[in-house]
């Protein structure tokens, strides 16, 4: 579905993608997990040509996207919902405006349709009583599922999540996984996630890809991935009190 | 490598950063431009409305001291002068002309530059920072239609009619030093202000109004779009972004009043 060939990416003098290969299949949820600065959001950002690579393609559904002109970008896009780091919510909007946002940029939906479908979207997040607040008013987490929201709303066959559950309580955060895996199980979705939460990764991807200086040092399923022989991510998944022989090892095994 | 030429490699990286950027910042504007024909659609309309009502009433009271004082101050100083030659009454004139000309567009070009060109660096500049520029791209929303025109649209708009009202209000300024300080009658004041202003010199004000609404609105929304470096990165932005204004309204303010009366 996503395919990167040869990715090379410099920033700031800086090689942060090297000669990267790797590919994430339909209905896939991939998780990218890495230190940071290791070159995840800029790996996401290809995807939807936020950045184009130095050298290198990147093929999204058979065809490269790096060439494309602005109309057939647009389609490409349009397949995918994508869920910033930062949320990236319009502050001067409420939670239902922003959501509605892109319905109202490309459809000629009447007000009670959007209203019906905008609804549909803040109640399967548990936003409904939010509608009219805006971002600013709304803790982290809200935030991120009004992202979600607006990410979803013109159902699209890829969502990327950078950083879903970055910076919020542990409880919220299984939620957002919750969500992810629902997404994947409910509505056929292929996901994307960055990540730096291991316990994350390992309940909902269905392959992780650690990236390293530049490099790919894993791309594996769960549970191959903990059993990695590469120091860095042996050292990755000690960090995060990870063990073969902890519950990981058990309930993976079980799959 | 030697100093000079190493300098000199820097100051030609310099000069094809600049033209690069305004390449950059005159694409944007042209495409806003083209935009325009979406005006009229509900959303944009809604938007364009309130930038010019922001536009307005961030700027009023300040635009309002300042004009009343630069009429205050034109008359009082010419005054002086042509009170030497028992000349007072033409300060009426003087005061009008140099308003419309070039004081009224020029201080109402430097305000909005200061108060709403640099409040549009900030919040262009905030949301380049946390993403929503990346975010409406993702979702195929143009910046140059939802956030560029309508600023273009409010500022061009906006300076004309607010330099209406400075000339107004600057010219009332010079009424009041004339009848309080130098003994020229509102009556007098006012009719010798009407004999010597021409059209030409209200089209030509206008004209430049128009223009430094256009650059301030593209200077701020193209420096918004160039922020890097988080929240340190917005401040060095808004700051650009007026200082920039300004000096392009100071340039472009002369070359226009040379090519309409030279
Ligand atoms: N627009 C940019 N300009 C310059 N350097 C960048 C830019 N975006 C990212 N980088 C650099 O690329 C590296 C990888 O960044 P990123 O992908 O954001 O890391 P992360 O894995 O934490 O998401 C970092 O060293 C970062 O400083
Ligand atoms: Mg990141």
């Amino acid at each position: 579905m996503i395919r990167f060939e040869n990715i090379t990416k410099a920033l700031g003098g800086k090689t942060v993608l090297d000669r990267i290969n790797f590919e994430v299949g339909a209905g896939e949820t991939f998780v990218i997990v890495g230190l940071s600065g290791a070159g995840k959001s800029v790996t996401l950002k290809h995807m939807i040509r936020l950045m184009r690579p130095d050298s290198g393609s990147v093929v999204v559904d058979g065809g490269r996207i790096d060439h494309l002109g602005r109309s057939e970008l647009r389609q490409v896009r349009s397949k995918f919902g994508v869920l910033f780091q930062s949320a990236a919510l319009l502050q001067w909007m409420t939670v239902f405006d922003n959501v509605a946002l892109p319905l109202r940029e490309h459809t000629k939906m009447g007000e009670q349709e959007i209203a019906r479908l905008v609804g549909e979207k803040l109640e399967l997040l548990n936003l409904s009583d939010a509608g009219d607040k805006f971002p600013a008013d709304l803790s982290g987490g809200m935030q991120k599922r009004v992202g979600l929201a607006r990410a979803i709303i013109m159902n699209p066959k890829i969502v990327l999540y950078d950083e879903p559950t970055s910076g919020l309580d542990p409880v919220t955060s299984r939620r957002i996984d919750d969500l992810i895996m629902d997404m994947r199980k409910e509505l056929g979705i292929t996901s994307v996630v960055v990540t730096h939460d291991l316990h994350s990764a390992l309940s909902i991807g269905s392959r992780i890809m650690m990236l390293h200086r530049g490099k790919i040092v894993e791309n594996a399923a769960p549970s191959e991935f903990i059993r990695s022989k590469d120091p860095t991510v042996q050292s990755f998944l000690e960090s995060q009190y990870i063990t073969k022989k902890g519950k990981w090892e058990t309930e993976l095994s079980h799959e | 490598m030697r100093y000079p030429a190493r300098s000199a490699r820097r100051v030609g990286g310099k000069v094809l950063q600049v033209l690069h950027n305004t390449g950059h910042a005159l694409f944007m504007l042209l495409e806003a431009t083209a935009f325009v024909r979406f005006l009229f659609t509900k959303r944009s309309r809604a938007e364009t409305a309130m930038q010019m009502y922001v536009t307005g009433i961030k700027s009023l009271v300040v635009i309002s001291v300042v004009a009343l004082f630069t009429g205050m101050i034109l008359a009082l100083q010419t005054g002086l002068e042509l009170r030497r030659y028992g000349q007072e009454v033409y300060i009426g004139s003087a005061v009008a002309v140099s308003m419309i000309r070039e004081m009224g567009p020029f201080m109402t070009g430097l305000i909005i530059a200061a108060s709403v060109g640099s409040a549009i660096a900030a919040q262009l500049g905030t949301m380049t920072v946390s993403e929503e520029i990346a975010a409406l791209e993702v979702m195929s929303i143009n910046p140059n239609r939802f956030l560029v025109m309508p600023r273009l649209v409010a500022l061009a708009v906006m300076m004309p009619i607010l330099t209406v009202y400075t000339n107004i209000l600057g010219i009332l300024g010079g009424a009041v030093v004339g009848a309080t300080q130098l003994g020229v009658s509102v009556q007098s004041y006012m009719d010798n202000a009407t004999k010597f202003a021409t059209n030409k010199d209200l089209y030509v004000g206008l004209f430049k109004a128009v223009v430094f609404g256009i650059v301030i609105a593209t200077v701020a929304c193209h420096q918004g779009f160039m922020t890097t470096e988080g929240a340190v990165g917005v401040g060095k932005a808004t700051r650009r972004a007026v200082i920039l204004s300004f000096l392009i309204i100071l340039v472009l303010g002369y070359m226009i009043t040379r090519l309409f009366y030279i």
